[in-house]
């Protein structure tokens, strides 16, 4: 008996002092990573504020007194940042909105009938997912250009976002556990046309879903380079990455550090804030759906 | 009487199913299928400028396209891109399995876990072209990480861009930190998913904490891993941004090596593509490239499918 909780005691102190460690190295490895993660951000919006020869001079970890004289730089320079950033803020907001507006119809199309073929559309849209669109982009491309004629046009960059397989998966999945048919019957029984039905009794209902997506598809539209690079050419459409790519081509000469880094530090600044504000709600959205479990 | 036109209503009411699709399956024929199907007879053709009528045009080229994307320098395209992402996937499924089964352990009790999961999972909101971009400007000559190299007794003269082994782990390092915590969370969707039970089982059994993630979280978290595993193959080979950004375009350091055939070290697979699409006009390399992207990807994504049907069963 004695023998016996002797050793219960002893396992208990073994399994305490091994979790204790764990522990400790969980909490050195996760404090590492993290500032893995933002070190960089933290050394960007630093160099943003301080003058290319304080810059090249030597490292710092604190802010200079050169902020304004680099974003004036920038908004004086013939790269036209400003444009840019209005640039991207329109096609990101438009396509964001198409995306999640025309998905939730899809789904809600899925979810809330019983048609022919309805399983298979299902699995087709889940299939198509995952083809990349650069195996498109060639066709894609030769459309915009030549049988469109719509080179350097934001159409090309916003109306295909209506067709967005990832996001209809999530919120299907969303309605398959948030949406109660029975609420969709009782407005029928009210003699709600089913067009009415989707915007003034889904929607609201989806909102928090939709929101979530709606910054998920704002930040990939925000953040696409390969379709913009190829379609858009002239200086005056130029988006946001079109932007920071040509800020690679500086030569050793005419080389500003304070400029470059207040010009990613500006492009990058939109999407921190956001997060800031809806980390939860964002880190939450990648999980949900994302593998059946 | 009443049942008939119920049974209409209904039917009518059904209608709206297919009304609702329209506008997805209108945009995917638009700007999805026709685009394959022209980038499938592209693939067949000899798209080239033509002195005689000055203007480019297409010949029928049969699968002298095809026959020329089976060559070493095809391959060398497929081998840096592979390349780069292991280097980077090795260390993100390292430590994300590592984190997901913290975050998710009961009795280690993480303080502050969301923090730390909002913290890991900013990188990958984050514009890869100024990610890059932010990565090349620190260690590029006069760069903060340059600068501390330089404090440790590195030449002022060294440029990380002139050597392939820099430049490659630099764009592996570069994805692992955009991605490490996508794949973090996703894992530990599963982890949460397992049991309770089972831990508290092998607990009692007196069963280490190796002996637990070995012996249960691991055969568990299967499906999923293998699920992470494909769908990061699939995003490593569309690599693009962070290799263009890096490299200007030019996917260089050369490889000295004699398999290196004028490829440059850190030139993708898509860089190439998008070379051929709007630089070089070489529209029938390009639709052959394409359509082997496509079977690759066809491939790989029906293996996820197949495991995720089987784990719904």
């Amino acid at each position: 008996m004695a023998e016996k909780t002797k050793l219960d005691a002893n396992y208990t102190v073994k399994k305490s002092m091994g979790m204790g460690t764990i522990r400790v190295i969980a909490y050195v490895v996760l404090v590492l990573l993290s500032l893995m993660c933002l070190i960089w951000f933290y050394l960007l919006f630093i160099n943003a504020t301080r003058a290319h020869s304080e810059i090249t001079a030597r490292i710092s970890f604190v802010p200079g007194d050169n902020l304004i004289d680099n974003l004036k730089k920038l908004f004086t320079s013939t790269l036209d940042f400003p444009r840019g950033i209005l640039n991207s803020a329109f096609v990101a907001f438009a396509s964001s909105i198409l995306t999640v507006y025309f998905s939730m119809m899809t789904a809600f199309a899925v979810h809330a009938y019983n048609f022919k073929g309805k399983k298979a559309v299902h699995v087709f849209i889940l299939a198509i997912m995952m083809i990349p669109t650069q195996v498109t982009s060639l066709g894609f491309y030769r459309l915009v250009v030549d049988t469109l004629n719509l080179k350097d046009s934001f159409i090309p960059l916003i109306v295909p976002s209506i067709m967005s397989p990832i996001t209809y998966f999530y919120i299907v999945q969303y309605m398959k556990s948030n949406l109660p048919m029975s609420l969709i019957e009782a407005a029928r029984i009210d003699g709600c046309m089913e067009i009415s039905i989707l915007n003034r009794i889904v929607f609201p209902l989806m909102k928090p879903a939709l929101a979530v997506q709606l910054i998920f598809a704002f930040v990939a539209s925000w953040n696409n380079y390969y379709m913009p690079a190829m379609i858009l050419s002239s200086s005056k459409k130029r988006t946001l990455p079109i932007l920071i790519y040509t800020l690679r081509s500086a030569t050793e000469k005419d080389k500003d550090f304070g400029f470059q880094y207040v010009a990613m530090a500006l492009s990058v600044l939109p999407v921190i804030v956001v997060y800031v504000f809806f980390a939860r709600k964002i880190v939450g959205g990648v999980s949900v759906g994302g593998v059946k479990e | 009487m009443n049942e008939t036109v119920k049974k209409h209503s209904k039917l009518g009411k059904d209608k709206w199913g297919y009304i609702f699709l329209i506008p997805f399956f209108v945009a995917f024929l638009v700007f999805s299928f026709w685009p394959l199907i022209q980038t499938i007879y592209f693939s067949f053709f000899d798209h080239y400028f033509s002195q005689t009528d000055f203007d480019y045009v297409n010949k029928f080229a049969g699968l002298k396209n095809y026959k020329e994307l089976f060559t070493p320098e095809t391959a060398r395209l497929f081998f840096n891109t592979m390349v780069m992402w292991i280097l980077g996937f090795i260390p993100q499924i390292v430590f994300s399995l590592l984190l997901a089964s913290w975050f998710a352990n009961n009795r280690l009790r993480i303080r502050g876990a969301g923090f730390f999961k909002a913290v890991i999972y900013l990188p990958n909101l984050i514009m890869a072209i100024a990610f890059g971009m932010m990565f090349f400007t620190m260690f590029s000559r006069g760069g903060p990480v340059h600068q501390i190299c330089e404090a440790f007794g590195m030449s002022p003269e060294y440029d990380f861009f002139f050597h392939i082994g820099p430049t490659r782990s630099l764009v592996a390092f570069i994805n692992f930190i955009m991605w490490f915590g996508n794949t973090t969370i996703l894992l530990m969707a599963g982890i949460m998913g397992i049991n309770e039970s089972l831990f508290e089982a092998a607990e009692v059994d007196g069963a280490s904490q190796f002996q637990v993630f070995r012996k249960i979280t691991l055969p568990i978290l299967k499906p999923i891993l293998i699920y992470v595993l494909i769908t990061s193959l699939i995003g490593g080979i569309q690599m693009y941004d962070v290799p263009e950004v890096v490299t200007k375009s030019s996917g260089m350091p050369m490889s000295k090596d004699i398999f290196s055939l004028n490829v440059p070290a850190a030139e993708t697979v898509i860089m190439r593509l998008a070379k051929y699409i709007s630089k070089s006009k070489n529209y029938g390399s390009a639709g052959a490239l394409s359509v082997m992207l496509l079977f690759i990807t066809g491939i790989l994504s029906v293996v996820v499918y197949k495991f995720m049907v089987k784990d719904e069963e």
